[in-house]
């Protein structure tokens, strides 16, 4: 039990990145830290548990990554998914200084590797972990504690007393006891609220309840309804988050990465009632995955059904559910709980509507359908060859962008504009300052990594004061 | 290899691995996985022969317990690997012998040390036992060198017919023909690997040996054992070859070519099994398959005692400890000859067999039409 009587210079809430690189980064600036995790050591880590790469600006290849990615071309990709929803100046900066993180995560003990099978449209881009984010997080936590970083497991933050923008105190929950931490600067690092089925239906109504959480449980959001309900500026709007299709199979939480399905665009997507309700082809998976949860959510009981024949079985990345396969498509149907007639009449349509073309998995081949409504502009193939395949599908939520505003210092802003006098955040409860919508595959980790940083230089730059 | 729970544990350990692939820079096991979509007993035997147990993956594990995949990689596969020893042992009534292999050992050591000191009193003089003897020919005085060359010579013989015939059974189990088993770089590869202990090496940065820390400690004591015990058997080489073709009789002096093989074999031996042994008692057990420890513990002791005692038997070899010195080393060596293909020695056959034919897949020859590597280039991103 540590002493809490005494004053320490910062205390970062969570256990994530986020909240890592912010307390490693105060402590080397000498500043005392304590860090509270709301999990319990075998699940610490937050979201940061379930990834496995982080998007980086680098001039020239590196050990992992290869050729150039460039800030201007970075920002393009980041204006494109979030349809300008975003801030240009924190955006920018957040990509400049993912190159200079890498030396930092490396001395952190992060190790990185070239890009997974079945990523190699990313390994331009995105540095990959060495074993994922539970290796980056481990890597950390080992240097925190080798730092001398005082670090509580199974404790959460209740509520940050604040008066006027400034925090006085924190009241914890440490392993079940009320405490009370008073700490010069606090570092909000506790992420979004993807894992609140109630807040979630502010954003989607009743569509909530079948939403699948992807990553930690731990996500409650408390943090940050707190700042939120003192005053704190808002970012974001509540229905906007990262979201993909999944295996509708998925557990309820903590699925992670093993429940995510590739064969959309090899497939044809019905709703429960056998219908087709957008083009599965319109672009490359990696720029259209992150699309498909919200697409899935907006569908009657927030399900759908992707079906593909034995032509297309090996062309995807297997999820770690079986498929369900049938001989024929009345079969599949049944199984998979649709109405057989509706299945066949859609996929006999779709079949009558592919125009003959040269099938290529790896690029946009033009294999299209025509007069079909929603078409399919890419690797349209009839629907012939059983086995028939078919996968459930199910939004699975990632992390929600509704958050607390901050400056480029990672100070947390008030309603009325004025900076916090000593609260600065990092990581998803701050992400919706930059990604308004949309997301880019690596961006989370960026923002956390780079941001997490700055609230951690910055938190020891006021505690000195 | 048949179907066990183990395998049933590994094969929804792999499927779950397969979807997730986070670890493939980890070592050779998750490669091979990725290049199956299904995994029969016969793959399974060859992943958790390939599997170092460096435990990297269950640190690095999003799905290890206690989330409720409860996902231990290197656990259930030392489970498998403990059954494919029994599964291609040679003759197949000895199988049994890896069930409670630890006592097994342990028995057959102690049966050794008794055998071969109540066959001296028997056959020589008890009292030699315990006088000093020197000069050529001291050891022999103790023990016949017929009785010596015999029983050495005779083990060792049928240790390597049993390990040749394991091998031979894995081979072809796990779907190996034995035209491949020539290849060149394959094979050049795979040397590689085995002498390197390469996959211990967690991608670079060493193991998780005692918890999520990293480090070269278990790679390092491997190597003092492993390179000890190839120095102690060119000892007894070159020993062969003194005593049959130059006509010296052993013992030799410090400085001659044996008893320097021997010395710092017996050094690396003694440093790699007790420093295997640290580190096996100070590592976090929870990645560990407990029901196998005996096993081991039982093999590294066995090894350390044969080096100890030679050791030993070096240094006291001109007083009167020389003669019982010398039949509880040789009754050491006999045990550890006896056991070798039914202890955890079997290892290096089958993961030597196993990267050989992990180098095997990496450098195809042109396949069979239908059965290349799948097309996975559009996977996802998240």
């Amino acid at each position: 039990m540590p002493d809490f009587s005494r004053i320490w210079d910062v205390l970062v809430i969570g256990g994530g990145n986020a909240a890592l690189c912010a307390a490693v980064t105060a402590r080397q600036a000498g500043c005392s830290v304590l860090l509270i995790e709301h999990a319990p050591k075998p699940m610490r880590g937050g979201n940061s548990r379930h990834t496995r790469n982080m998007r980086t600006m680098h001039p020239e290849p590196t050990k992992v990554l290869t050729e150039s990615y460039l800030e201007d071309e970075y920002w393009d990709d980041l204006l494109r998914v979030t349809g300008g929803q975003t801030d240009e100046n924190l955006a920018r900066m957040t990509i400049r200084l993912t190159h200079d993180a890498l030396p930092f995560m490396e001395a952190c003990g992060v190790r990185f590797q070239p890009s997974l099978s079945g990523t190699l449209s990313l390994s331009r881009t995105n540095a990959f972990f060495l074993g994922g984010g539970k290796a980056l997080v481990n890597a950390y936590f080992a240097t925190a504690e080798r730092l001398g970083i005082d670090i509580l497991y199974d404790t959460e933050a209740v509520d940050i007393r604040m008066d006027d923008g400034f925090v006085r105190e924190v009241v914890i929950d440490h392993r079940g006891f009320p405490e009370t931490v008073r700490a010069k600067v606090v570092v909000a690092s506790s992420g979004g609220f993807q894992a609140n089925h109630e807040w979630l239906k502010v954003g989607w109504g009743e569509a909530a309840k079948n939403i699948l959480v992807r990553g930690t449980p731990y996500a409650q959001g408390k943090v940050l309804r707190n700042l939120l309900d003192q005053g704190v500026a808002q970012v974001g709007d509540p229905s906007q988050c990262h979201a993909v299709a999944i295996d509708g199979r998925a557990p309820r939480f903590d699925g992670g990465i093993v429940t995510r399905l590739d064969c959309v665009p090899f497939s044809v997507v019905v709703n429960k009632h056998g219908e087709r309700f957008y083009d599965e082809g319109e672009d490359v998976w990696p720029k259209r995955y992150a699309i498909w949860g919200r697409l899935v959510a907006q569908q009657p009981d927030q399900v759908a059904y992707s079906i593909i024949d034995s032509k297309a079985e090996r062309l995807f990345m297997p999820s770690v559910f079986p498929a369900i396969k049938a001989d024929t498509l009345g079969e599949l149907a049944v199984k998979l709980g649709l109405d057989p007639k509706a299945v066949e009449k859609t996929v006999a349509e779709f079949n009558a509507a592919c125009r003959p073309g040269e099938f290529n998995s790896t690029r946009l081949d033009g294999c299209r359908t025509e007069g079909l409504d929603p078409p399919k502009t890419h690797w349209a193939r009839p629907i012939t060859e059983p086995p028939f395949i078919g996968y459930p599908l199910r939004c699975g939520i990632t992390f929600t962008y509704l958050g607390v505003k901050v400056d480029e210092n990672a100070r947390v802003l008030m309603d009325d504009g004025r900076p916090c006098a000593n609260l600065f955040a990092s990581g998803e409860i701050m992400a919706g300052s930059i990604l308004g919508k949309g997301y880019l595959a690596g961006f989370g980790m960026a923002i956390g990594t780079v941001f997490g940083r700055i609230a951690g230089r910055e938190a020891a730059r006021n505690a000195r004061n | 290899m048949r179907e066990t729970e183990a395998t049933t544990e590994a094969r929804r350990a792999m499927e779950v691995c397969n979807a997730c692939r986070y670890c493939e820079g980890f070592c050779a096991v998750f490669p091979a996985m990725t290049m199956r979509r299904e995994f029969s007993t016969g793959d399974l035997s060859y992943i958790a022969n390939l599997c170092h147990n460096c435990r990297g993956c269950y640190y690095a594990c999003q799905y290890a317990p206690p989330h409720p995949f409860n996902i231990n990689v290197p656990q259930v596969l030392a489970q498998v690997r403990a059954e494919t020893y029994e599964e291609y042992a040679w003759p197949g009534p000895l199988a049994g012998l890896f069930k409670r292999n630890g006592t097994v050992v342990s028995l057959v050591a102690a049966a050794g040390i008794a055998l071969v000191l109540l066959l001296t009193m028997a056959l020589v003089d008890p009292r030699v036992l315990y006088q000093s003897q020197v000069g050529p020919g001291a050891f022999y005085r103790v023990i016949p060198w017929w009785l010596m060359t015999t029983l050495a010579g005779g083990t060792f013989i049928f240790s390597i017919v049993a390990l040749v015939m394991g091998f031979r059974n894995f081979w072809r189990d796990t779907g190996g023909r034995s035209d491949e088993l020539t290849r060149g770089r394959p094979l050049a590869v795979a040397l590689h690997d085995i002498f390197t202990l390469k996959n211990l090496g967690g991608g670079g940065g060493g193991c998780n040996d005692r918890d999520e820390a990293f480090s070269q400690s278990r790679r390092r004591f491997h190597h003092a054992m492993f390179y000890g015990f190839l120095l102690c058997f060119a000892s007894t080489t070159s020993a062969t070859f003194y005593d049959h073709f130059l006509g010296h009789v052993a013992p030799y002096p410090f400085l001659s070519l044996p008893v320097q093989l021997g010395f710092w074999g017996g050094i690396g031996m003694v440093v790699g099994t007790a420093g295997l042994m640290w580190v096996k008692i100070v590592s976090d057990p929870a990645p560990a398959a407990r029901n196998l420890l005996g096993a081991d513990y039982a093999l590294l002791v066995l090894l350390f005692l044969s080096a100890a005692t030679g050791l030993l038997l070096l240094g006291l070899r001109e007083t009167g400890a020389m003669g019982v010195l010398l039949a509880v080393h040789l009754g050491v060596i006999l045990a550890l000859f006896l056991v070798i293909p039914y202890s955890k020695m079997v290892h290096g056959v089958y993961r030597s067999a196993a990267l050989l034919r992990h180098a095997l897949e990496r450098h195809p020859t042109p396949p069979p039409a239908g059965t290349g590597p799948t097309d996975r280039a559009l996977g996802s991103a998240a």
